[in-house]
């Protein structure tokens, strides 16, 4: 398979493709007819999907160093330059967006009933501008993509949202905004300083990386300032208000794409940028227990809330702070067991979420209703719905066999040792976890069916299976053998955890290889 | 490693797939009952097969080291290396056989038993799927691979508890299970982080024999290492403090009871703390606690059996209280004593479960019949039974007398060797005798509140109703058939191992002797006095006969009305019937107080007030109130503009002249 893939030079055209086809096919949805607008959204999703698998073969995972690196010039005079790669790190993040970007259309399909063309362009370059997110390396270009994929989430938000959808996308949008200000703020100091300490204005990640030490007297700043942005974005606790707002606001697509792709940047964030450029911060204790407190926090207080909510969605929306939290703590206990968990975790929140916000929205689609206490007793009327419902949440409530587990257990196992207080406290989310997922299904499958508008809802139909059923499969995939996944991630989690530790000197190499441009 | 060893994954892999094809055919063919029996009953008896062989190799190899049996690499990770395997020893071997083998009998007991159930082929899946995790469960050559099993036979028990899930309370029941079982669970993941900590691995081979070593005995490490793993074993064996699912288990269909909630997923537990054996000898103070809590656990059960009127809650009791007892042995350090208890307990509680199984369907039908609705568990509706179902009477009065412990029947050597234990292991510990005299008071009232559920079912005049009276039958042949042969092994179970002091003695105790050995040099092997022993066995005899014949003397069922005649109970019997209210008492010091934190403060008042409302709505509030402020200014009156030019101006003329 490698070897057809480098025949065909793979490596060197693939995130150019990976950026290239959704933002070529939003074209042409906007100048198509709107009644083909989804047809062709599919098919360009479908080609994304298609063309960005063969990244699972194309991968070298014995490596930490970038890959499929690229290089064009853009703004040479500001030393801003297209530069991207993508590691252990981004390489899962990036086949997550593409694999859920097909689901996410035909979760649309029926839900989205008006004005198609715009949806579904903005739905595209919402794509392009996650990928760009995920693989960028240079710091000027993840901000631009960082921001540009603002502007389409506001309007899916504001346009198809839900009765509420102005004040959510307007929070959502000036709450991640304030965030990333700060943080352009501080990637426009550590440009200038190191550009006047080094004479090489640059931002070019690899570069930055390499001089960081010339901005360590401002290093507790910057490190706030892009920790802020990101811990806006997971979120953190108590930076989390925007997003049951926006997630039950937004439409099913929407929900699906904010909680199983856009929550990842923020981790992403702080893998990527504010753990290896400010490591002297990060080993800070005082830093560390903040944060790992606040991840604890959210894992505890995002499922208590979550268990008192009446509408599904928002619990979903709640669970998604829990499921942070770990992510947190993994992150921040810095062994590779648990930064492999925590971007385990990553991986299977979008799956598992995904895979809830999908069913929420066909629960909506029949019912009209998200409060769970409308429904009751509907595992008669709609066993295969009530089937993978079930699932889905054990997969989310982290049952052995699913891969809900093999992630938070990586996190808890590589964090023990680390914060032992802290894990034990986390490790008792497992029971609010299945308290509150638990008591919704039961009020929802189970009981007695007692209202007779739920009496004549239909069950799933073949296109709902599509969309439901690769997603189940990689939760039992991914539970039962997740060794392939684990070892594409290792080196590069490694790498971080060795760097931030100051094991060795830093990951990303001097600067990109062969590409001169300063 | 012997070839038949090697198909062990068979055993695994049959059960999982009569669960898909059980599965499919509930969504497919929901009517093609003789497509799911077939398949639901076969890959059991398959299974079982495979198992036989499986053990025989085993018993047929020279050495004693445990065959560890590798499918693939499940989570690498670094230093951590866990890969999805099983292991193959003396003591997974006696549980295959259990499980396989008991799990086949309730299979066949089950297709007669539920074939007028709408949802035959789910539950048969159901059932499957059940088995498929408690052979990963005792398979698992790791804490994760087990942890696998463990955890998905409690999700089996709560897609069964709550099989009939139309009812709230067969619903509430299941999720009630599920949850108290995961608190045992977040037990069972603190110890693992633990051990991973101490020793570095989780591989069962590799953490027993490093402990020796790396733990010192009776280290603060081990000591809470232990008493997370038990823990775990309180949820899944409902032992004190996290019993009380298992009564309400009791909503699921009664094959399931005897399957899940008898013979096999609640005595996980146990078999965790033999398999950790070594673990715990190394933690004298855990060991006790095991020990201690088994005793009272069995004491406390036995007391509110003693009042039920359900005759599922009266054996649902019973067993929690069986459970103590085999916790009374494996705290003891007489781990083959509780794994011995284990198994004949599987025999007779299960073919206990069953026939109340048959009697419950036996009196369903009559009141089926008359268009009644009175409870078919009631024993109040009952009396008399004998006469109309002669065999599931005699087979389940074989049960009682085992568990009641009269000598010959299989229930006696295991219990008494349990007791026997922990009254030889008292000269050490004292505290053992403590735990000796709870188990033999239990041990009273076992006979009692057995001979008590078996005089008011099948003795003393009829209560089913006049027009019922004449539809109660006997049950088919494939309900009685596994009753029969579980009798059989109610009675002959306890051959397997024998009091010391008969020949051939502690067959099962050699036979688990690599398990047990490097707990040996801990532990101590404890051997009593003849006399001794002599004395005990006489005793243990004289409590299971006081305990029938007491309640043969006491109890006048001519004196009982049925269910819906009867007066409340007032007093003592009420607070027993009602199980001293533990229920009532832990949802007011839980569950409410947490759904009030939940909701009140975390959600209304942190969440909507403090957070949303006062830092981020409160931020855009000022920032809209700087907005009006400023527009105060741009009146666009010519009057203002002068009127602020000029204070502006004198305040520049006062500071420039200063």
């Amino acid at each position: 398979m490698s070897e057809l893939l480098l025949s065909i030079g793979y490596e060197r055209w693939v995130i150019d493709a990976l950026i290239a086809i959704p933002l070529f096919t939003a074209a042409v949805v906007t100048l198509g007819p709107d009644r083909l607008a989804r047809e062709i959204t599919l098919a360009g999703t479908l080609l994304e999907f298609v063309v960005s698998i063969g990244l699972w073969w194309a991968y070298d995972p014995s490596t930490a160093a970038m890959q499929f690196q690229m290089a064009r010039e853009w703004i040479p005079q500001w030393g801003i330059a297209y530069r991207v790669g993508i590691d252990g790190i981004s390489l899962f993040m990036i086949l997550l967006t593409t694999f859920t970007m097909p689901l996410a259309v035909l979760g649309s399909w029926n839900y989205i009933k008006d004005k198609w063309r715009p949806y579904y362009a903005l739905l595209l370059i919402l794509t392009a501008a996650l990928i760009g997110v995920f693989v960028a390396l240079d710091l000027f270009l993840f901000y631009v993509f960082w921001e540009v994929m603002l502007i389409p989430m506001y309007f899916i938000i504001g346009v198809w949202g839900g009765p509420n959808k102005l004040y959510a996308a307007i929070k959502f949008f000036i709450y991640t905004f304030v965030g990333s200000l700060l943080m352009l703020v501080a990637i426009l100091t550590i440009y200038s300083k190191i550009g006047a300490a080094t004479g090489i204005y640059s931002f070019s990640y690899g570069h930055i990386l390499a001089n960081i030490g010339h901005v360590s007297h401002l290093a507790g700043w910057l490190f706030f300032a892009f920790a802020l942005a990101f811990a806006i974005k997971v979120p953190v606790f108590p930076f989390h208000t925007w997003l049951p707002d926006a997630h039950v606001q937004a439409p099913t697509a929407g929900s699906v794409i904010l909680a199983g792709i856009l929550l990842k940047m923020g981790a992403y964030g702080f893998l990527r940028f504010a753990l290896p450029l400010f490591p002297s911060i990060v080993l800070d204790p005082t830093v560390v227990s903040i944060v790992v407190t606040l991840g604890v926090i959210g894992i505890i207080y995002g499922a208590l809330v979550a268990m008192v909510q009446p509408d599904f969605k928002k619990l979903v929306a709640y669970s998604s702070v829990s499921h942070l939290g770990f992510v947190m703590l993994g992150i921040w206990s810095l062994t590779v067991a648990s930064v492999e968990g925590a971007i385990l975790i990553m991986i299977n929140h979008g799956i598992s979420t995904g895979a809830l916000f999908f069913l929420a929205g066909m629960l909506y689609e029949r019912r009209h209703t998200r409060e769970i206490a409308d429904f009751g007793g509907i595992a008669r009327v709609v066993p295969g719905l009530a089937v993978i419902l079930t699932l889905v949440s054990l997969s989310s409530i982290g049952l052995p066999g699913t891969n809900g587990f093999i992630g938070e257990f990586l996190v808890l196992l590589g964090s023990f040792d680390q914060h032992p207080v802290a894990t034990i406290i986390a490790t008792s989310g497992v029971i609010f976890a299945a308290a509150y997922l638990l008591w919704a299904l039961q009020r929802m499958l189970f009981n007695k069916l007692d209202n007779p508008a739920n009496e004549k809802m239909s069950d799933l139909s073949l296109r709902e299976y599509l969309v439901l059923g690769p997603l189940v499969a990689c939760i039992i995939w991914i539970g039962v053998y997740p060794a392939p996944i684990l070892r594409r991630i290792e080196s590069s989690a490694e790498a971080l955890v060795l760097q931030v530790r100051g094991e060795i000197p830093d990951i990303a190499g001097p600067d990109l290889p062969g590409v001169e441009i300063e | 490693m012997p070839a038949s060893v090697g198909w062990v994954w068979l055993v695994v892999l049959l059960p999982l797939l009569g669960f898909l094809a059980n599965g499919a055919i509930s969504f497919i063919k929901p009517d093609a009952k003789g497509a799911v029996s077939a398949i639901g009953v076969g890959v059991l008896a398959a299974a079982f097969g495979v198992s036989v062989a499986v053990v025989s190799g085993l018993a047929g190899a020279a050495h004693d080291a445990p065959f560890i049996v590798t499918l693939w690499e499940w989570m690498p990770v670094g230093a951590f290396h866990i890969d999805l395997a099983f292991q193959v020893d003396q003591l997974s071997a006696v549980m295959l056989l259990v499980i396989t083998g008991v799990g086949t009998l309730i299979h066949i007991f089950s297709t007669g038993y539920m074939s007028e159930d709408p949802s035959y082929p789910r539950y048969f899946a159901y059932l499957n799927l059940f088995i498929f995790f408690m052979l990963i469960l005792v398979l698992g050559s790791s804490f994760p691979v087990m942890f696998i099993g463990w955890e998905g036979v409690g999700l089996c028990s709560y897609l069964l508890i709550g099989f009939w899930f139309s009812e709230k309370a067969n619903a509430d029941a299941g999720k009630k299970a599920f949850i108290m079982n995961r608190i045992g669970d977040f037990g069972f993941l603190i110890a693992m982080f633990m051990i991973f900590g101490a020793t570095g691995s989780l591989s069962f081979v590799e953490v027993f024999e490093a402990a020796p070593a790396t733990l010192a005995l009776g280290g603060t490490t081990v000591t809470l290492i232990t008493l997370a793993l038990f823990l775990g074993c309180t949820g899944k064996s409902a032992q004190i403090p996290l019993y009380t699912w298992l009564p309400d288990a009791m909503a699921g269909p009664t094959p399931v009871s005897a399957l899940i909630h008898a013979a096999t997923m609640v005595t996980a537990g146990v078999y965790l703390v033999a398999r950790s054996n070594i673990l715990f000898a190394l933690a004298p103070i855990s060991s006790t606690v095991v020990a201690g809590i088994g005793g009272l656990t069995a004491l406390f059960a036995a007391t509110i059996a003693m009042k039920q009127w359900d005759i599922k809650k009266v054996l649902a009791y019973s067993t929690v209280s069986q459970l103590g007892f085999m916790f009374v042995g494996v705290g003891v350090g007489a781990y083959a004593a509780g794994v011995f208890h284990l198994v004949t307990h599987a025999f007779f509680k299960a073919l206990l479960f069953l026939g109340a199984g048959s009697v419950i369907h036996a009196l369903h039908h009559a009141y089926h019949h008359t268009g009644s609705h009175e409870d078919a568990q009631d024993m109040r509706n009952m009396g008399g039974l004998k006469k109309f179902m002669p065999w599931t009477a005699g087979v389940m009065w074989i049960a009682t007398l085992a568990i009641a412990g009269i000598p010959g029947f299989s229930g006696f050597f295991s219990k008494d060797e349990i007791l026997a234990q922990a009254f030889a292991r008292g000269h050490d510990v004292p505290f053992f005798y403590v735990v000796w005299g709870m188990g033999a008071v239990a041990a009273l009232m076992t006979a009692f509140y057995m001979t008590r559920m078996m005089i008011y079912t099948f003795h003393g005049p009829n209560r089913t109703g006049e027009k019922e009276g004449s539809h109660l039958h006997e049950v088919s042949w494939v309900m009685t058939g596994p009753l029969v042969i579980l009798a059989i092994g109610s009675l002959f179970g306890g051959f397997l191992n024998l009091p010391a002091v008969l020949p051939g003695a502690g067959w099962l105790h050699h036979w688990l002797e690599p398990i047990t050995e490097g707990s040996a040099a801990f532990v101590g092997e404890v051997h009593l006095a003849h006399n001794t022993e002599w004395i005990l066995l006489g005793l243990a005899t004289v409590i299971a006969v006081v305990g029938i014949l007491g309640a043969y003397r006491l109890l006048k069922p001519q004196n009982l009305v049925p269910a819906k005649d009867a007066t409340p109970e007032t007093g003592m019997q009420k607070v027993l019937l009602n199980k001293y209210y533990v229920d009532e008492i832990y949802d007011a010091v839980v569950v409410k107080p947490l759904m009030w934190l939940s909701r009140a403060i975390l959600w209304k008042t942190v969440d909507e007030k403090a957070i949303d409302g006062a830092a981020v709505n409160g931020s855009a509030n000022i920032t809209r109130f700087a907005g009006w402020f400023g527009t105060r200014f741009q009146t666009g009156r010519v009057g203002t503009y002068v009127f602020f030019f000029v204070v502006g101006a004198l305040v520049l003329l006062r500071t420039m002249v200063r």
